[in-house]
C-alpha cells in the first residue's frame, strides 16, 4: 500500500519531452520490427509514380514538367494509408485505454505519435525521391538546402494534421474513407505549396519565387502542430 | 417553464426568416430595375445583388459555427452542438449557391464555367472541407463523442476561411477584390446593403430552426435510445 504513491509520483515526473521520446520511440520499434507496412507503402508509392507517367505518355518534357505534382501526390496519397493505421496497433489490443492512462499530458501522446508518422513520411520520400527521379529524369541538384527543407515541411504539414484526423476517425467503421474525406482539404496549402516549391527547385527558380512558398509551408506546419496538439487532448477525452 | 424561451426563440427565428425572405426581394427589385449598370461588366454586373451578400454570409455563418465549435469544446453545451450543426448546414448550402452564382457569372464575363482562380479554388475546398464534417456527424451515433470530434474538426476546417478571404488580396487571381458598400456606386450601395441584411437575416433564421430540429432528434433519441421492436407479423423463423 506504502509503495503506490512513490510509484505514482515517480511516474508523473516523467516529463513532456521524454514522455514524446517513449512513445515516438514505441510506435517506431513496433513499426521497426515488423518492417512489412513500409515496404508495401514503398511499393505503392512506386506504382502510382509510374501510373502517372503511364497516364501522360512517354512525352519527358511534359513528366519532367508535371514530376513535382506526381511525386506528391503519390507521397499524400500513400501516407494517407499509412496515418489511418497508426492508430491500429492501439485500437485492435484495446490498448489505447492502457496508453491514456499513462501519466502523461494527451499532448505527449499526439507530438510522439506524429513525430513517428512525421519519420515513416519523410522515409517514404526518401525511397520514391530516387524513382522519380530515374522516372522523369529530374535534376534536384540546383538548391540541395532548400530542398530538403521542402520536403522536411511537407513531411510535417502531412503528418501533424493527418495524426489527429487518424485519431479522430480510428474508431470509425468507415476510417478509410472518412480520413481523406476530412484530411484532403487541409493538406491542400501544404501540398500546392510543396509542389509549386518542387518545381522551382526542378526548373532552377528563374524568378526567386520559392520563399513565398517556402513561408506558407512554414506557416502552415507552424499552425497545424500547435492546434493539432491542443485539439488532441479534446479528441481523446472521448 | 423551458417552452416559453424556445417558443420565443422560434418565433424570434420565424421572424428573421420572413424578415430575410422580404429584403431580399425588396433589394433586388430595387438593384435590378436600377437604370445604372456596371461599368465594365454591363448587366451581368446586378448579379453583385446575390452574389456578394451570398459570400459575406457564408463567411459569418461559418464563423458562427467556429464559436459554436469553441463553445461546444470549453463549456460543454449541447445547444451550441445544434447550433454549430445548423450553421455548418447553412454555410454549406450558401458556398454551394456561391459557386454556382459565380460559375453562371464567370461563364457569362470570363467564358468559362470554371477557373483554376485561388478565389474559386479555396471556396470549393472549403464547402468540401465542411461538408465532410457533415459526413462525419451522420457517422457518429454516440452523441457526446459526435458532439466533440464535429467540434474539433470544424475548429481545424475553419482554417479555409482566412485562407478564402486573403485569396484574392495575397495570391495573384483573376477574380476582383471584395466588393464593399464603399466600392461601388451610390446608387448600387442600398440594394447591395439590403440584400446582406436579407441574406444574414435569412440564414440567422434559418440556423434557429435548424438548430431546433436537431435539439428535437437529439431529445428523441434520448427518449428512445433503441430501435422499435420489429413487429410480430413482420418477423421471419430462421
Amino acid at each position: 500500500m506504502s509503495l503506490t504513491p512513490d510509484i505514482v509520483s515517480e511516474r508523473r515526473e516523467v516529463g513532456l519531452i521524454r514522455a514524446i521520446g517513449l512513445i515516438f520511440k514505441k510506435d517506431i520499434l513496433i513499426e521497426w520490427r515488423s518492417k512489412s507496412r513500409l515496404t508495401g507503402m514503398s511499393c505503392y508509392a512506386i506504382t502510382l509514380l509510374m501510373l502517372f507517367a503511364f497516364a501522360v505518355g512517354p512525352d519527358p518534357v511534359m513528366l519532367q514538367k508535371h514530376a513535382s505534382a506526381y511525386v506528391w501526390m503519390s507521397v499524400v496519397t500513400v501516407s494517407t494509408l499509412l496515418l489511418s493505421q497508426s492508430f491500429q496497433n492501439e485500437l485492435e489490443s484495446d490498448a489505447l485505454e492502457g496508453l491514456l492512462l499513462v501519466p502523461v499530458p494527451p499532448a505527449a501522446i499526439y507530438y510522439g505519435k506524429a513525430l513517428s508518422n512525421f519519420v515513416w513520411i519523410l522515409l517514404l520520400e526518401i525511397i520514391s525521391l530516387p524513382f522519380a527521379v530515374l522516372l522523369f529524369q529530374l535534376d534536384l541538384t540546383s538548391e540541395p538546402l532548400m530542398f530538403t527543407a521542402v520536403f522536411l515541411l511537407g513531411a510535417g504539414g502531412v503528418a501533424a494534421p493527418g495524426t489527429l484526423y487518424a485519431g479522430l476517425t480510428g474508431r470509425l467503421a468507415a476510417q478509410q474513407l472518412m480520413l481523406p474525406v476530412l484530411l484532403f482539404p487541409l493538406l491542400i496549402p501544404t501540398v500546392l505549396s510543396a509542389v509549386k516549391a518542387t518545381n522551382l527547385i526542378i526548373t532552377h527558380d528563374p524568378f526567386d519565387q520559392i520563399s513565398a512558398w517556402f513561408a506558407v509551408m512554414c506557416a502552415f506546419n507552424a499552425i497545424y502542430w500547435t492546434l493539432c496538439g491542443v485539439m488532441f487532448s479534446k479528441v481523446v477525452d472521448e | 417553464m423551458t417552452d416559453i424561451p424556445k417558443k420565443r426563440s422560434l418565433k424570434r427565428a420565424t421572424f428573421l426568416l420572413i424578415s430575410g425572405i422580404l429584403l431580399i426581394l425588396g433589394a433586388h427589385a430595387w438593384g435590378l430595375t436600377a437604370p445604372l449598370n456596371e461599368v465594365q461588366m454591363g448587366i451581368t454586373g446586378r448579379i453583385l445583388y446575390v452574389h456578394v451578400p451570398t459570400a459575406w454570409v457564408a463567411l459569418l455563418v461559418f464563423c458562427i459555427a467556429f464559436g459554436a465549435a469553441i463553445r461546444v469544446l470549453w463549456a460543454g453545451s449541447k445547444r451550441a452542438d445544434y447550433i454549430e450543426e445548423a450553421s455548418l448546414e447553412v454555410g454549406v448550402v450558401l458556398t454551394i449557391m456561391l459557386l454556382v452564382q459565380g460559375s453562371i457569372w464567370g461563364r457569362a464575363t470570363w467564358e468559362t464555367w470554371w477557373t483554376w482562380d485561388p478565389r474559386l479554388t479555396s471556396s470549393a475546398v472549403m464547402a468540401i472541407s465542411f461538408a465532410g464534417i457533415l459526413v462525419l456527424r451522420g457517422m457518429l451515433h454516440d452523441p457526446d463523442k459526435r458532439r466533440t470530434i464535429s467540434a474539433v474538426s470544424t475548429i481545424i476546417a475553419f482554417m479555409n476561411v482566412p485562407v478564402v478571404y486573403f485569396s484574392v488580396k495575397l495570391l495573384p487571381s483573376i477574380h476582383q477584390l471584395q466588393s464593399t458598400p464603399n466600392t461601388v456606386d451610390s446608387e448600387m450601395h442600398w440594394p447591395l446593403r439590403t440584400a446582406a441584411f436579407g441574406f444574414l437575416f435569412l440564414s440567422l433564421g434559418l440556423i434557429g430552426l435548424r438548430a431546433r430540429v436537431a435539439e428535437l432528434r437529439a431529445i428523441r433519441t434520448e427518449e428512445e435510445p433503441d430501435l422499435p421492436p420489429v413487429p410480430e407479423t413482420l418477423q421471419v423463423e430462421v
